[in-house]
């Protein structure tokens, strides 16, 4: 099971290698709202050699957004494929606009999504150092050494990522290799998924003749790209509002050490106002995004909105809504929203985490007044996030809904170690290997 | 009528704008950069290819074209304004003249396509008499060859006869008898004809004499005898001639060498030059010598 997941994310590695060889490499952010196909061309200054630590421009100039296309998603609900072939339309439309775009084919694709029911775990391993230098073997071992929570049948490990290494008693070590001591210890976060889900969204790719380089929640990614340095180093969570699903992941020390989806989003809302107010979605979506907000003031009560209609009745077809009516609709669902946030939120013990930091973002955080709501709810620092500017995305792709969408471009050009990057532990070698032989006459004499 | 209502409303849903799975193929396959080049320089060049090999493959069609160069160029050729009509000769004596209507000879009217003006320049060139020659066609039609003749300097006589040399030794003609050219000097004897500039400068030199000299022979190829009339020879060395015979004449002028005497003036050797008397002045001088010593033998 475990060499199974290694050699599956192992092949996503290369793949991704190869597409960056070739120099370009398409980023797919499959929503419940939106697909959003982004093409990415890799030719800046660090294009080859890989440095140290991040690159100038937080290692954005290594790349430039060539093509972006955007298209209504279909057949996704809750961030997970239940159509196949409307989400597999879905994304062809997007790829092909974005090709065209880009006016270069794209054969290799990122692709996340926000569903799946993530689940997070945090692992530690230990073991006793064979020679008191730390080598890259040694962290191959003490990743292996993590006890693997039973996480279940089904679920696949999306995310592994080692958040902190620990030499006899200094913690809070980035890089042990090389390192003098006795006892090395991990810990690791590791973030688990519906595995139907992932399977289904790698056939959808395979039909429009691409190839999966590798695979991110975008809880994740939108952490990456919306939060900034310090609230990444500092301790923060992200939260972001998506449109079937809402996922939150909290950030420490440049690694995200929690992730959680809540099955709620702003569909939940539009579909509210539609029965509330009896108009069709598409109406419904309209007035969401014309007219929404959650905080109604005496302005609000004034304030009428022609709902329209097309049924002929003329009685029908010009009701008119006031804006505070709409909120009165909208606020419960974004509250519920933000409670259900809450409480996993307190579930992951984010209220112990020194800095408290959290940054809403995703489409629906564009509703006006939600920060204010927000730091009602969640807590006073609240902010709401956009993510980072990259080199010639188009301004329409720029608002907090494409959050993920970049983060996936920064998670693309800059990938987290995660545990299938690091060696493979000689023990797991098949037998008749090279260097379990190597291994065999180092240990013997 | 629902039914009809129904089917209407399909009609006019919203399109789907998902591009169908072929015309998505289509799409990535039209941006492979390879299929693209392919598209771009391979599909037309093979096209080409495969149209002119299918033409030119029949013999039939390469004559009909082959056939049809011919006749647009024939009729570009024969327009009036490339027609060349006369031929006209400056510069050239008339037996020249009619030495190079001989040897070039155009039928006129001719294409001035068909004149091959360097060819006919180089024909001309060869004839001894002519110096250069330049050869174009004028405006109107008109082949105008400007012929530079050479000029006669030095009547040489040679193995075939009498010839003309120009100052260069080129030849320049045939002489039936010295006698026709009076005015020009004579060179004679082996390898005359190769030092022809040194002769003219002797035979200026020897201008005093002019009166009096008949030719310059060559002699051993290397160098010059001044004949003069009476049978009288000037010997000239292989270096600076010209000094020798000014000294020749130098002592014609003081001694009034030239009228007396002599058989030879020896100047081949530049520190002694040596005189032969005639015989007859031999015994005359020896008669001299006996009156002025007192001998009685005789």
């Amino acid at each position: 099971m475990m060499t199974n997941l290694y050699e599956s994310q192992r092949a996503m590695r290369n793949m991704r290698k190869a597409a960056m060889q070739r120099g370009v490499v398409a980023i797919l952010d499959i929503g419940t709202s939106k697909v959003a196909c982004l093409v990415l061309r890799f030719d800046g200054p660090e294009h080859f050699g890989e440095q140290d630590g991040i690159g100038s421009m937080a290692g954005q100039s290594s790349f430039r957004v060539i093509g972006a296309a955007t298209t209504r998603s279909r057949g996704v609900s809750f961030g997970e494929i239940d159509a196949m072939q409307e989400t597999e339309r879905a994304i062809r439309t997007a790829v092909q606009a974005a090709q065209k775009m880009a006016n270069v084919r794209v054969d290799h694709v990122i692709a996340c999504f926000s569903g799946a029911q993530p689940r997070s775990y945090g692992l530690a391993g230990e073991i006793e150092l064979q020679d008191s230098v730390v080598t890259e073997q040694d962290i191959a071992r003490v990743l292996s050494a993590c006890d693997m929570p039973d996480y279940g049948q089904g679920r696949e490990v999306l995310h592994a990522q080692p958040v902190n290494f620990a030499i006899d008693h200094r913690s809070g070590l980035n890089d042990p290799r090389g390192q003098i001591g006795n006892r090395l210890a991990v810990d690791m976060h590791m973030m688990t998924v519906d595995s139907t889900a992932i399977q289904n969204l790698l056939y959808c790719i395979k039909r429009c003749d691409l190839e999966l380089a590798g695979l991110a929640s975008s809880a994740y990614v939108s952490g990456v790209s919306s939060l900034v340095e310090d609230e990444q180093e500092l301790g923060a969570a992200c939260i972001d509002l998506g449109g079937g699903a809402t996922g939150l992941s909290i950030f420490m020390k440049k690694h995200m050490i929690y992730s959680d989806g809540v099955r709620l989003g702003g569909e939940h809302v539009t579909s509210d106002i539609s029965k509330g107010l009896q108009v069709p979605l598409t109406v419904a979506e309209r007035i969401k995004t014309f007219y929404g907000g959650v905080v109604a003031t005496g302005m609000d009560d004034r304030e009428m909105i022609e709902i329209g209609g097309e049924t002929g009745d003329w009685e029908h077809d010009r009701r008119t809504v006031s804006r505070a009516e709409l909120i009165g609709i909208m606020r419960p669902r974004v509250e519920e929203i933000l409670e259900e946030v809450r409480a996993r939120l307190d579930a992951a013990g984010f209220d112990r985490l020194p800095s408290q930091q959290i940054v809403l973002t995703g489409g629906g955080s564009q509703i006006p007044g939600l920060d204010g709501l927000a730091s009602r709810i969640l807590g006073q620092q609240v902010r709401l996030g956009r993510p980072l500017r990259v080199q010639g995305l188009p301004q329409a792709a720029t608002g907090a809904a494409f959050a993920s969408s970049v983060g996936l471009c920064l998670f693309a050009a800059h990938p987290q170690d995660e545990w299938w990057d690091f060696e493979i532990p000689a023990e797991r070698y098949p037998a008749r290997s090279l260097r379990r032989a190597v291994k065999w006459f180092r240990d013997n004499w | 009528m629902r039914q009809m209502k129904a089917s209407h409303r399909e009609n006019t849903s919203p399109r789907d704008p998902a591009p169908s799975r072929l015309s998505y193929r289509y799409q990535r396959l039209l941006l492979t950069p390879l299929f693209r080049t392919f598209l771009r320089v391979g599909l037309p060049m093979g096209a080409a290819f495969t149209l002119g090999m299918a033409v030119l493959g029949n013999a039939d069609n390469r004559d009909a074209i082959a056939l049809r160069i011919t006749e647009i160029r024939n009729s570009i050729e024969e327009r009036p304004e490339f027609m060349v009509k006369l031929m006209a000769i400056d510069g050239a004596s008339p037996e020249v003249n009619g030495d190079i209507r001989e040897i070039v000879p155009i039928d006129f009217p001719l294409s001035s396509f068909d004149l091959d003006l360097e060819e006919m320049r180089l024909t001309i060139a060869e004839l001894d008499a002519v110096a250069s020659a330049e050869v174009r066609i004028r405006a109107g039609g008109v082949l105008q060859i400007d012929v530079i003749e050479r000029i006669p300097s030095v009547v040489w006589r040679g193995p075939q006869g009498v010839e003309l040399l120009d100052n260069t030794g080129h030849r320049v003609g045939a002489l039936i008898a010295r006698a026709e050219r009076p005015d020009l000097p004579l060179l004679t004897g082996e390898g005359a004809e190769l030092a022809v500039p040194e002769a003219l400068d002797l035979f200026a030199a020897a201008e005093p004499l002019a009166s009096r000299v008949r030719g310059l022979v060559r002699m051993g190829e290397r160098r010059w005898d001044v004949a003069l009339d009476r049978n009288q020879r000037i010997l000239l060395p292989e270096e600076n001639p010209v000094e020798a015979i000014e000294r020749v004449i130098a002592l014609d002028h003081v001694q009034d060498l030239m009228a007396r005497d002599l058989v030879v003036i020896d100047m081949r050797n530049q520190n002694r030059p040596t005189v032969r008397l005639a015989e007859t002045a031999v015994t005359e001088l020896r008669r001299i010598r006996g009156q002025v010593l007192g001998d009685t033998t005789q």
